[in-house]
């Protein structure tokens, strides 16, 4: 039995890794959409002078925990007269299709040895060298999920928001994927991973060297056109609240309701990892690599950051934060104590995670302080902007690229003969 | 059976009961769903003969651009259920044996060429981008620029059909 065991493990030790990491990466994604709603509502009630969510645990934070019980527990009506089998397909479509464009996303670049295997960060093997294009093509599908949803639900506020949201993404698709040929002409690859390594080619010039310099036009052309394909503020126009109730879920309810939900926030993370990876040089320390002392910054925040949540829970005022708070601080702090104390190679290893997710997390936070400071757009001018700035920026900054990437050898050539 | 071949058959049945299901369907909504059935099945076919970056163009051009204009313009005119005329006795005479005749034609020239069919259950690296890219611009760039010149004035013919009611 135990032979038998062992031959099946070895034998099919790839798809058991995969099986895992998939498992891993969804449990995890899961559990930070979670906190990212708690997070964007404590973050929006504070830009609007509110306390947020504070009664469910400490500082709210069992808040996404009752959400989802209660996601879980509600009812589930079926409206009369939907199509029953698009109206059950458009959320499991949204949830599905989100969740399948993290598998191409390298988190870092060093594999681990783990029972004599190299295991990478990332759910598709690194050498994929269509990354970013089934990125896209997941982008492409996604549009059917909102549309379908609006138009099975038999309702008019539903079909008026997924006519919407299916216009916009057309209109928005266009520049989303002619503002990162910049990025991919410089890259020369669609593959994620070359696209970052193509970004350390000088390590000596660390936040310099990343394409957000040269492809500032292009940055500005794939963040809006993200953020408009996403549906989220300012571009929300398909769940307008104030004209359509909720827009495309208008007749959705409980979990139904909820994939939606998770779906959103999902390509929320998927959008920002794109932006790190295409622009901000993905896992890339923005230090120059002989400065081996930001080695130690996770540190330098992780001990603080403990410290004040210890410092903030004993002044809690429930006896239940007091007990819980400070004990949260306290793991914090010596998870960056021990980033100190272990061997160097381990905080060696973590640099590279660490730098990704908090670029990730610095464009959740941007999405979040959009949602609370600007005003949404209406129809015809989300339109013009889509066709007439956006649309004809983009297609300028790849011809420009590509004139830059053609000519610069030779002025470069023509320069150095001038000078001697 | 190899896993390719095992994919293989499991994509053609899907693309296949998908075209089946494309006529069949009474509502419109769920023909065009049928359709991005089979575009993506085919999607997958090319993805398992090693042309990566062909399956995702098909997905991204066919199975979503193109789909979602088809499935906009359905939601948009609100059709409804169609309506089914009586067999007509042209289908019957003549579309019926021409259509079993092209049906014979197709699968006699699949089992005459082996080649192909052995060539898309095997998989391996076929068409890298780079190599497609080269064959457009370079062999076929008169072709590939006339199409383009072609699709448009087919959108300038569009626009000009709009502003006419002006």
């Amino acid at each position: 039995m135990i032979d038998f065991l062992n031959n099946f493990l070895s034998g099919h030790a790839d798809l058991l890794i995969t099986l895992v990491k998939i498992a891993l990466l969804v449990f995890i994604v899961l559990t930070v959409n979670a906190y990212l709603t708690w997070f964007e509502r404590k973050m929006v009630a504070h830009i609007q002078s509110r306390w947020g969510p504070h009664r469910v645990g400490p500082h709210g934070l069992l808040q996404p925990a009752a959400d989802g019980l209660k996601f879980l527990f509600k009812e589930d009506p079926t409206p009369a007269g939907v199509d029953k089998f698009v109206y059950y397909l458009a959320p499991l479509l949204a949830l599905t299709l989100s969740l399948t464009s993290l598998a191409v996303i390298p988190f870092g670049p060093d594999p681990i040895h783990l029972f004599g295997r190299d295991i990478y960060l990332s759910i598709t093997p690194p050498n994929l060298n269509i990354g970013l294009l089934v990125l896209f093509a997941i982008t492409a599908l996604s549009v059917y999920a909102v549309a379908l949803a609006g138009w099975s639900s038999n309702s008019k506020y539903p079909l008026l928001g997924g006519l919407r949201s299916s216009a916009q993404m057309i209109s928005y698709e266009l520049s989303l994927t002619l503002s990162v040929v910049g990025v991919l002409l410089m890259a020369n690859s669609f593959n994620l991973t070359d696209i970052i390594k193509a970004q350390a080619a000088h390590p000596e010039r660390g936040i310099l060297g990343w394409n957000i310099w040269p492809q500032l036009i292009g940055f500005f052309c794939f963040f809006t056109a993200a953020v408009a394909e996403t549906n989220r503020v300012p571009f929300d126009l398909p769940e307008a609240e104030s004209e359509l109730v909720a827009g495309f879920h208008t007749e959705y309810a409980s979990f139904k309701f909820a994939m939606f939900f998770i779906a959103e926030y999902t390509s929320m993370i998927t959008v920002s990892c794109l932006c790190t990876i295409m622009f901000f040089g993905g896992w890339l320390s923005p230090f120059p690599a002989s400065w081996h002392f930001t080695y130690y910054l996770p540190s330098l925040i992780l001990i603080p950051f403990g410290v004040w949540v210890i410092w903030d829970g004993i002044r809690y005022e429930t006896i239940w934060g007091r007990m819980v708070l400070p004990g949260i601080g306290t793991v914090i702090a010596l998870i960056g104590l021990a980033l100190i104390a272990l061997p160097h190679s381990v905080n060696d290893y973590i640099q590279a995670p660490f730098w990704f997710l908090a670029k990730v997390f610095a464009f959740l936070f941007f999405y979040v302080w959009m949602r609370g400071t600007l005003p949404r757009l209406r129809y015809d001018q989300l339109m013009s902007f889509g066709w007439k700035l956006l649309l004809p920026v983009s297609i300028v900054n790849v011809i420009a690229t590509s004139f830059v990437i053609i000519f610069y050898p030779y002025v470069q050539h023509w320069m150095s003969r001038g000078g001697q | 059976m190899t896993p390719q071949l095992l994919i293989f058959f499991v994509l053609a049945a899907l693309a296949v009961v998908g075209s089946l299901s494309l006529i069949l369907q009474k509502h419109p909504i769920h023909s065009a769903l049928s359709l991005i059935v089979v575009m993506v099945a085919l999607a997958g076919l090319y993805l398992l003969m090693g042309a990566e970056f062909v399956a995702a163009v098909q997905i991204i051009v066919y199975g979503g651009a193109i789909m979602v204009l088809f499935v906009f313009v359905i939601m948009l005119l609100n059709a409804g259920i169609e309506e089914h005329t009586n067999f007509s006795k042209l289908a019957g005479y003549a579309g019926v044996p021409l259509g079993i005749a092209l049906t014979g034609f197709i699968a006699a020239a699949i089992a005459r060429s082996t080649d192909a069919v052995h060539a898309a259950t095997t998989g391996g690296t076929i068409a890298s981008t780079r190599q497609i890219s080269t064959m457009i611009f370079k062999e076929f760039v008169y072709p590939f620029e006339l199409t383009s010149f072609l699709i448009l004035v087919a959108i300038m013919g569009a626009i000009v059909l709009a502003q006419r009611e002006k």
